[in-house]
């Protein structure tokens, strides 16, 4: 199914969380919406999957107008963040639950509904846990079943709000992967909502940064990791040093700073901000350096620095401990700024 | 030393208010023999005051549910403006003495009052006739069920529900198969509350009653009747009724707060 969002404009009383989202999902994609909480995500999706409504803008899915279409119809599955199992149910009518309250011309029989079950179950690898109730699962088996319950309408999407956010780690990674398998087998067309970035460039094919209600930048893990669109995305991305520079026919200058491996090329002259990862910002040893080096805190493998310069102002850098810029580097040295990689945007 | 002296305390306390005077009721209403104290039961305006209350509480009790469950849903899934007052309203009958519930009936109902005319103009009954009482015992009992449904319906939230829908689930199956299993053992226990007030309340039934014998007589009123007659062991042979209808809602009430 391919998902078609233009447009869509979403407010609370006074406070705007979509300004004006555009996004296509192709058929059998699987995206990831990223961003901070606040950032709008889950309200998309939840617009998405009819449990709330856009106060302007269009939806449609293969054409078809989904605006118009209420939740019940739209026949789509929904993961929650806390699962939202039925506690009274056993795992088996939790996962039938879809197919029990198709109207009775639609409904498929008792033997063939069972059948569909024991073949979830199996597919999601929890054969033996069909007579058990959610409160006697842990995190990771809940989340099974919740996916096992999505999946047994045959959905014509699949959505999936923080699906591993209550998770522990290790239980985290082995779901992601075989969530990619889940998706893999089945080809449905999949958008999930995370804050993780890890969790997002790992599993999707495309990954969509949003915050404050835009999206940001829509792209693949190399794309946005270095090449990102707004300063939102370079600093969310851990470009957390911002430096202000000048610009000057597509290079970048600042006193006390050695920019010479940054470009900017198509940039307007003026005044800009240069985004810079701590680890790609190089303390570099220069007696007429105005940086001095405020402090060092030394992890075994890398060296954490604070520079500072006669302002006041301080920002850190990570390096590793046998980099050669390591070597002459002590509390008090004065030193210049050299990023190895970094993002220019105009002020 | 003092852990022993608090618990005989407790158990001299509770003996002194609450099992002495039970046990009392029953050695009064037996005194003069079983048979003495089935003919007390079984004199017909006992047993009409006996059909009276059961009467009552089936009419009043399954309104107060259905009205419960649909107040405890309003509250719990919406947010509107009057909604705090709409909840201070409701839990109202709570600290309002019935009798004061039982006089504004009387006075909005009565011959002189606003729906007097109207009323008598229809040949409508309301006070001094069942109407009257059962309106009376569904305000006392009107807060028992909401107060028990509405705080685990806001601590579930709505995902169970949102979920359903998205697997196709129309408005009465959500209801049946979602939203009612989760409240049941909470309904259930707002019930039985209900019930038991429905069946003990006097206050406010005594006003709105008259306490016509044979007409519109609850067992509590019934009960005052029979001691004001000096008839104690028929009083007591009626009170054993409402005590024993007691210790079955105790029974009930104990047993759902290990299912809830």
């Amino acid at each position: 199914m391919t998902i078609q969002i233009s447009q869509l404009h979403k407010s609370f009383g006074q406070t705007e969380v979509l300004r004006g989202i555009d996004l296509t999902v192709a058929d059998g994609e699987l995206v990831a919406l990223l961003g901070p909480s606040g950032s709008g995500k889950t309200t998309l999706l939840k617009i998405i999957a009819g449990l709330d409504w856009p106060d302007a803008g269009r939806l449609d899915v293969d054409g078809q107008d989904w605006l118009r279409l209420a939740a019940q119809d739209r026949r789509i599955g929904f993961v929650f963040q806390n699962y939202a199992l039925f506690p009274h149910m056993t795992v088996r009518d939790n996962i039938a639950f879809g197919l029990t309250v198709r109207p009775r011309a639609e409904r498929p029989g008792r033997a063939q509904i069972a059948r569909k079950v024991d073949e979830l179950l199996g597919f999601l690898q929890i054969e033996a846990l069909g007579g058990r109730y959610p409160a006697q699962l842990s995190g990771g088996q809940r989340q099974r079943v919740a996916l096992g319950r999505a999946l047994a309408i045959e959905p014509t999407v699949l959505l999936l709000d923080e699906p591993f956010g209550a998770l522990d780690a290790a239980v985290r990674r082995d779901l992601r992967r075989w969530l990619r398998g889940v998706h893999d087998a089945t080809g449905t067309t999949t958008i999930f909502v995370t804050h993780d970035q890890e969790e997002a460039f790992e599993l999707a094919d495309r990954v969509v940064v949003m915050d404050h209600g835009r999206i940001q930048q829509i792209g693949d893990a190399a794309t946005i990791h270095d090449a990102p669109a707004t300063p939102f995305v370079a600093d969310f991305m851990g470009a957390t040093v911002a430096l202000p520079v000048t610009v000057r026919g597509g290079s970048v200058a600042a006193p006390g700073v050695d920019a010479s491996r940054v470009v900017a090329p198509g940039l307007p002259d003026g005044p800009a901000r240069l985004f810079v990862r701590p680890e790609d910002l190089v303390p570099v040893p220069d007696p007429a350096g105005p940086w001095t080096v405020a402090s060092i805190s030394n992890t075994g493998s890398q060296l954490r620095l604070v520079l500072a310069d006669a302002s006041g102002a301080e920002v850190p850098a990570d390096l590793r401990r046998r980099h050669p810029a390591a070597q002459g580097l002590s509390p008090g040295a004065r030193v210049h700024l050299r990023p190895e990689a970094a993002s220019v945007f105009p002020v | 030393m003092t852990r022993a002296l608090l618990i005989g305390l407790a158990v001299v306390t509770t003996a002194i208010f609450v099992v002495v005077p039970l046990v009392y009721i029953f050695v009064q209403a037996l005194g003069a023999g079983w048979s003495a104290y089935a003919a007390n039961i079984m004199h017909p305006l006992t047993l009409h005051a006996i059909w009276m209350t059961t009467l009552v509480a089936v009419i009043v009790v399954p309104v107060t549910v259905a009205f419960g469950i649909g107040a405890a849903w309003l509250l719990s899934k919406f947010q509107f403006r009057g909604r705090g007052l709409l909840i201070t309203l409701i839990e109202l009958p709570f600290s309002i003495s019935p009798i004061i519930a039982g006089i504004c009936y009387l006075l909005l109902y009565g011959r002189q009052g606003w729906l007097g005319g109207f009323l008598a103009r229809h040949d409508l009954d309301v006070l001094f006739a069942l109407p009257g009482i059962v309106m009376v015992t569904m305000f006392v009992t009107t807060p028992f069920v909401v107060r028990e449904v509405l705080p685990l319906m806001q601590a579930q939230g709505s995902d169970q529900e949102q979920a359903a829908v998205t697997l196709g689930a129309s408005g009465w199956q959500l209801f049946r198969r979602v939203t009612l299993p989760n409240i049941r053992w909470a309904l259930l226990y707002g019930a039985v509350l209900a019930t038991a007030r429905a069946v003990g309340e006097y206050g406010g039934v005594a006003i709105v009653s008259g306490s016509i014998r044979g007409k519109t007589n609850t067992l509590p009123l019934h009960v005052e009747l029979l001691f004001n007659d000096l008839n104690a062991a028929g009083a007591f042979a009626a009170a054993t009724v409402l005590t024993m209808i007691a210790l079955v809602v105790l029974v009930a009430k104990t047993v759902l707060e290990h299912r809830r």
